[in-house]
């Protein structure tokens, strides 16, 4: 087994989940199956081949440019209709900034 | 009166619908409330939809039927009763990606394809089941509960789109709408036995497509001929603004083009998707495939060389595209929020922890990982690299061929269950479609007859064509219907 319960650990770090114990026990297994199929990929060689950055397609020259112009969007009600807390029409977190 | 009463206004075809609707022998509202008393009567067992949109069909349904009595022209679609998969928007409605993060959640506008459906007249029954996010091969990844296969209900109805695939096919609604980012529509369409199509990548907007792997996503149909398929597909195509990914390319006319027949036509059949396949599967297939020679096409043997290494590829890219999409659900703008935490990364760790089920989870940390320092190179640039050898070999098949024609899914509907310990396994399930996704080629999964041995499970075969060419794929899939290929046996 090439990962270790600290390599999860930092993943789900990065990743901003808090795993449980058992979580981390359950995980690390199948992560490590999984990565070990994956190095398949290294039987090819790549060197020459340009990596597929974009799916594209033959349009226009600037497919994915449009002309600047204000349009309606949300107002204040709907953006904040789904958040968990709220308050003055702001979404509401756990204080970040700590008083004196 | 006698023939209404005998007429199950659930088991109709697009046209039949509209012809109905045309000679006032059924109103729009009649056959909203049929497919309502049939789901109340049969969706406990099969649990195809996740929600009802009651209110919202019967508005929908009454306009067309004051359209009806008015004389005024009806949309492509008009008094068709469409499912949609929860992970698309529709305003107003719960879109929960059957994950308990965002089990509250009310889209506050509708998905393109939504608005586009509903101004054809369409009428939207409910939003479906499936797998967490759209992560699975089984529905059985859903937060809620897993959706049974119609055809034996100890069975999956294959994934992520199984909800709407099962509903289609228990005919609790006409058509509906999928999501495909790796086979999520065609290889539940093959395991429920219906139609079910992806278009290219570009050709129907994903606004309104909650993001799972953006270079991967699509919207689709399933239907249960290739015309309702094909109906369905010419509503929702086409450019839209609110996506830049979407296609500035005209769509043509794709129910003109179904009757062609497939004459002259040269499908290829490429020897690496006929390794490790049940052998079941197989013999349909080969059926199938014997039918477009007598069809009148050549059909000749090709080779797509990278085949074997389109799962790994598919794989890095999805689960990295998705850690960064699934980034959003930090428990501030929507969705669950964690009640218990000290302070603001601590809410974040916790509402992500206790909001996504394990496979969700699992394909964060994987693509967390494989774009992590140090690795992205060896992992996130291999895999775009093999991604180009991929759709090369697609595209050098479609020098010399028309249509490609591969099994769907490599076996037919599992047990539920079976697979859910062992996620690789479950992933190399979707070894015959991701290959189309990765190259961002349209594909169609069509029924080719049951299996032999007890309880007859269907088998789908999946025809794949070149960029923006769904209307030659719609014309073979129609002419193998036609000649009797979702029956071959």
């Amino acid at each position: 087994m090439a990962l270790t319960e600290k390599d999860v650990r930092y993943v789900a770090e990065l990743a901003h989940l808090e795993l449980t114990a058992d979580e981390v026990t359950e995980f690390l297994p199948q992560l490590d199956a999984i990565l070990e199929y994956i190095q398949k990929l290294n039987e090819l060689d790549t060197t020459q081949v340009e990596p597929m950055a974009q799916v594209t397609y033959p349009a226009a020259e600037n497919p994915a440019l449009r002309s600047d112009r204000p349009q309606p969007t949300f107002q204040q009600d709907e953006a904040l209709m789904n958040a968990p807390e709220q308050g003055a029409g702001y979404f509401r977190v756990p204080r970040v900034i700590e008083r004196e | 009166m006698d023939s209404k009463i005998a007429m199950d206004l659930t088991a109709l075809t697009i046209d039949q619908i509209r012809d109905l609707l045309a000679s006032r022998k059924a109103t729009a509202l009649e056959l909203t409330e049929a497919h309502f008393a049939r789901i109340e009567q049969k969706d406990k067992d099969v649990r195809a939809y996740l929600s009802l949109c009651s209110e919202r069909a019967r508005e929908q349904a009454r306009n067309i039927d004051r359209k009806v009595a008015a004389g005024e022209p009806l949309g492509l679609l008009a008094g068709v009763p469409v499912a949609v998969k929860d992970v698309i928007l529709a305003r107003g409605t719960r879109a929960t990606c059957a994950s308990r993060i965002l089990e509250n959640y009310v889209a506050p506008y509708d998905a393109t394809a939504v608005r586009r459906l509903e101004e054809a007249g369409a009428i939207i029954l409910g939003k479906t089941n499936c797998d967490e996010f759209a992560m699975g091969s089984s529905t059985e990844n859903s937060g809620f509960y897993p959706t049974h296969n119609p055809n034996d209900l100890t069975r999956v109805p294959g994934g992520s789109s199984g909800g709407s695939a099962a509903a289609v096919a228990a005919n609790l609604a006409i058509v509906s709408l999928g999501s495909d980012t790796g086979g999520s529509i065609r290889q539940p369409a093959a395991l429920c036995g219906i139609a079910g199509m992806m278009g290219t990548y570009g050709r129907v907007s994903r606004f309104g497509l909650v993001a799972f792997a953006s270079s991967l996503d699509h919207i689709g149909p399933f239907g249960r001929s290739v015309r309702d398929v094909a109906r369905v597909l010419q509503v929702i195509a086409g450019r839209d603004p609110k996506d830049s990914t979407s296609a500035d390319i005209p769509v043509p006319d794709y129910v003109q083009a179904l009757d062609a027949g497939a004459p002259g036509l040269k499908v290829g059949v490429p020897s690496e998707y006929f390794k490790g396949l049940n052998p079941e599967t197989g013999d349909n297939i080969q059926k199938g495939i014997d039918l477009f020679g007598k069809l009148g096409c050549s059909v000749v043997p090709i080779s797509l060389p990278h085949t074997d290494y389109a799962i790994a590829c598919y794989y890095i890219i999805c689960t990295a595209e998705a850690s960064s999409n699934l980034a959003r659900y930090d428990g501030v703008r929507y969705g669950f929020r964690s009640p218990e935490h000290d302070d603001l990364r601590d809410m974040y760790k916790k509402t992500r922890d206790r909001g996504f089920g394990p496979e969700v989870k699992r394909r964060i940390m994987l693509g967390t990982h494989v774009l992590s320092s140090g690795y992205y190179d060896a992992y996130y640039l291999k895999a775009q690299k093999v991604r180009t050898l991929i759709t090369r070999d697609f595209l050098e098949a479609f020098d010399d061929v028309d249509v490609i024609v591969t099994p769907t899914s490599p076996l037919p509907a599992f047990k539920i269950g079976e697979k859910v310990d062992d996620p690789l396994q479950m992933y190399l399930a979707d070894i015959y479609t991701v290959t189309a996704s990765l190259a961002g080629i349209p594909g169609i999964s069509v029924p080719c007859g049951r299996t032999k041995c007890e309880p007859h499970l269907p088998v789908g075969m999946q025809l794949l064509a070149k960029h923006f060419d769904e209307a030659r794929l719609l014309q073979v899939a129609q002419a193998f219907e036609k000649a009797g290929g979702f029956e071959v046996a």
